[in-house]
């Protein structure tokens, strides 16, 4: 319960391994992947752990297919997470975790679907530091952000808040060491290997690099309301047309 | 009937609750909803109302309201009077009602006694005091046509962690009532209401079943039996996120934490310090400490009854 004041506190955090991963991306395929391992949670929930991000990306899409097909009965809950998807409310929990290793999972379709614009200025605070790390200057910080094409990873810690993936692993970078009280809503923000943007003011330790304008990430009175779910593209575009 | 409640005195916390807004979770969005859902259910069954209409709350000291006068049905006999006694068996169509369940407790209209578990007449003008828990810590005060607060995702829940839903009842604050009609496809029917309704006395021992996993290897074998055998006691911190609880540490096989995951109703999720923490209606729907277990839904209506200091005894149950 202490995990949900903010994104970058430990019970919300997610480790390297969703990141590191994602160089297997590309050329997978050619070796079977390993069956994902598959746990229990209650008497009508399965966490399906995958072997990395790529894979629990796939593995999500295709339960949102089954679940289309009508053939996951009584599912209420499909939630994925760094590197698993946890399935909740399922009728026949026992049969699906036998036959979940036995799914065909077709690759991911890349490039095709449409990304959310979030018009952002980089103009965050610690865009200087960032800009250290990433031994580039704090305008080349802003310009390689926004050449970066994200994916929804999973959401937590607020309604609307997505961990975004896509940064190469060169440009991961630790929270800071001493959190902030108050992160502006808004705020544009990087740890490990992800990207968020804070839906509302709260504390926070992400490293902040810009702020998105005229974007609303949570209106419960939208449909839908939430600009981001598992699996959204989103790209960052910098206001003031550097591009 | 389109009427209104005035809080006289909101309690120490007291929300607006339903049956809570499931399947949002991958979207950040607890579930939330009433913590004591049977009770939530017996309040809407006993008015007639669907299962799903919102009631109130209240925690540990309940609360109290005045029915407007907006909140006299037209056409029904608006009788002065007080409405003691309980309207069992009779026609509560046309006659704003409300019903207290839950937690067992004194409930007085305009100073006299009302029958607890039992839907009993709300007059224009009249004050509803629902008093301190004499048993457990929630009572659930349901209104013929259900509180009427907007919905938000399906559901007029307030969600304690992600802010969600009506605000917690303030002293002074207004709160609109549904109207029977809206309040779903029974709205109307004076369905059959029984003399009274059943309510087991909380037990002195909390006793939670328990299926091991999902992440039970992250917990040494003598951490499996201390959570068996540890007498746990509830923590004073507990709330609708999660039931604390006080008593020995769960030893970690490894270190570290898990790359977020999605995390059920009910789980038994294991922070750095050591103490596993119940998660119930308002818990974050992702965390990276270890869960050793989860509770069945079932038996979490006894979680949130149990008051501080009682023993909780988990027991070990299959998936």
């Amino acid at each position: 319960m202490s995990g949900a004041a903010d994104p970058e506190s430990p019970a919300t955090e997610s480790g390297e391994r969703a990141g590191t991963e994602g160089a297997t991306g590309p050329g997978a395929g050619t070796t079977p992947p390993p069956a994902p391992v598959v746990l229990p949670v209650g008497r009508h929930g399965l966490l399906v752990e995958l072997p990395g991000a790529e894979a629990a990306e796939a593995f999500h899409a295709e339960v949102l297919r089954r679940r289309a097909a009508g053939l996951l009965p009584g599912i209420t809950e499909i939630v994925p997470g760094a590197r698993t998807v946890l399935l909740d409310g399922l009728a026949e929990p026992r049969r699906l975790a036998a036959e979940v290793g036995e799914w065909r999972i077709p690759p991911l379709e890349r490039g095709s679907e449409s990304a959310v614009e979030i018009p952002v200025r980089y103009d965050g605070p610690d865009l200087p530091d960032v800009a250290g790390m990433w031994g580039v200057t704090p305008e080349e910080v802003g310009r390689l952000h926004a050449a970066t094409t994200f994916r929804v990873a999973f959401c937590g810690f607020a309604p609307g808040f997505g961990y975004l993936t896509g940064l190469p692993e060169q440009y991961h970078v630790p929270r800071r060491s001493d959190p902030r009280t108050r992160v502006p809503a808004g705020s544009v923000a990087l740890a490990g290997p992800y990207t968020g943007v804070y839906p509302r003011s709260s504390p926070g330790g992400w490293q902040l690099i810009g702020t998105a304008v005229r974007t609303v990430l949570w209106d419960a009175g939208r449909e839908p309301a939430a600009l981001f779910a598992p699996g959204t593209r989103v790209r960052f575009v910098p206001e003031g047309g550097t591009e | 009937m389109t009427g209104e409640l005035h809080v006289v005195r909101a309690g120490a916390l007291t929300t607006v609750q339903d049956l809570g807004r499931p399947g949002h979770a991958h979207l950040g969005v607890p579930r939330s909803g009433a913590l004591d859902e049977p009770a939530h259910r017996l309040a809407n069954r006993l008015l007639g109302n669907p299962e799903g209409a919102a009631t109130l709350e209240t925690t540990v000291d309940g609360c109290a309201l005045l029915a407007s006068a907006a909140a006299e049905e037209g056409g029904g006999a608006p009788g002065p009077g007080h409405p003691r006694g309980a309207l069992a068996g009779a026609v509560v169509r046309g006659i704003p009602c409300a019903v207290v369940t839950g937690a067992p407790c004194a409930v007085t209209v305009n100073g006299r006694p009302a029958p607890w578990g039992v839907p009993f007449r709300l007059p224009a003008g009249s004050v509803l005091d629902v008093g301190p828990a004499e048993r457990g810590l929630r009572s659930y005060i349901g209104f013929s046509g259900g509180v009427g607060a907007e919905p938000v995702l399906g559901s007029r829940a307030t969600d304690l962690l992600s802010g969600l839903g009506p605000e917690p009842l303030r002293d002074g604050a207004r709160l609109r009532l549904g109207s029977r009609s809206s309040a779903g496809p029974h709205g109307g029917a004076a369905a059959a209401v029984p003399d009274a309704a059943p309510w087991a006395a909380p037990p002195g021992e909390l006793l939670l079943p328990v299926v091991q996993g999902p992440r039970a290897d992250w917990f040494t074998a003598g951490a499996l039996r201390t959570l068996l055998i540890g007498g746990y006691r509830v923590s004073s911190a507990s709330n609708r996120i999660g039931l604390r609880l006080e008593g020995p540490v769960l030893e970690r096989a490894r270190d570290g934490e898990l790359p977020s995951e999605g995390i059920a109703l009910g789980a038994l999720q294991v922070p750095p310090e050591g103490r596993p923490v119940v998660f119930l209606a308002d818990h974050p729907v992702t965390g990276g400490y270890p869960v050793i277990g989860v509770v069945p839904q079932e038996a979490l209506a006894a979680a949130a009854q149990a008051v501080p200091g009682t023993p909780v005894r988990f027991t070990p149950v299959s998936g």
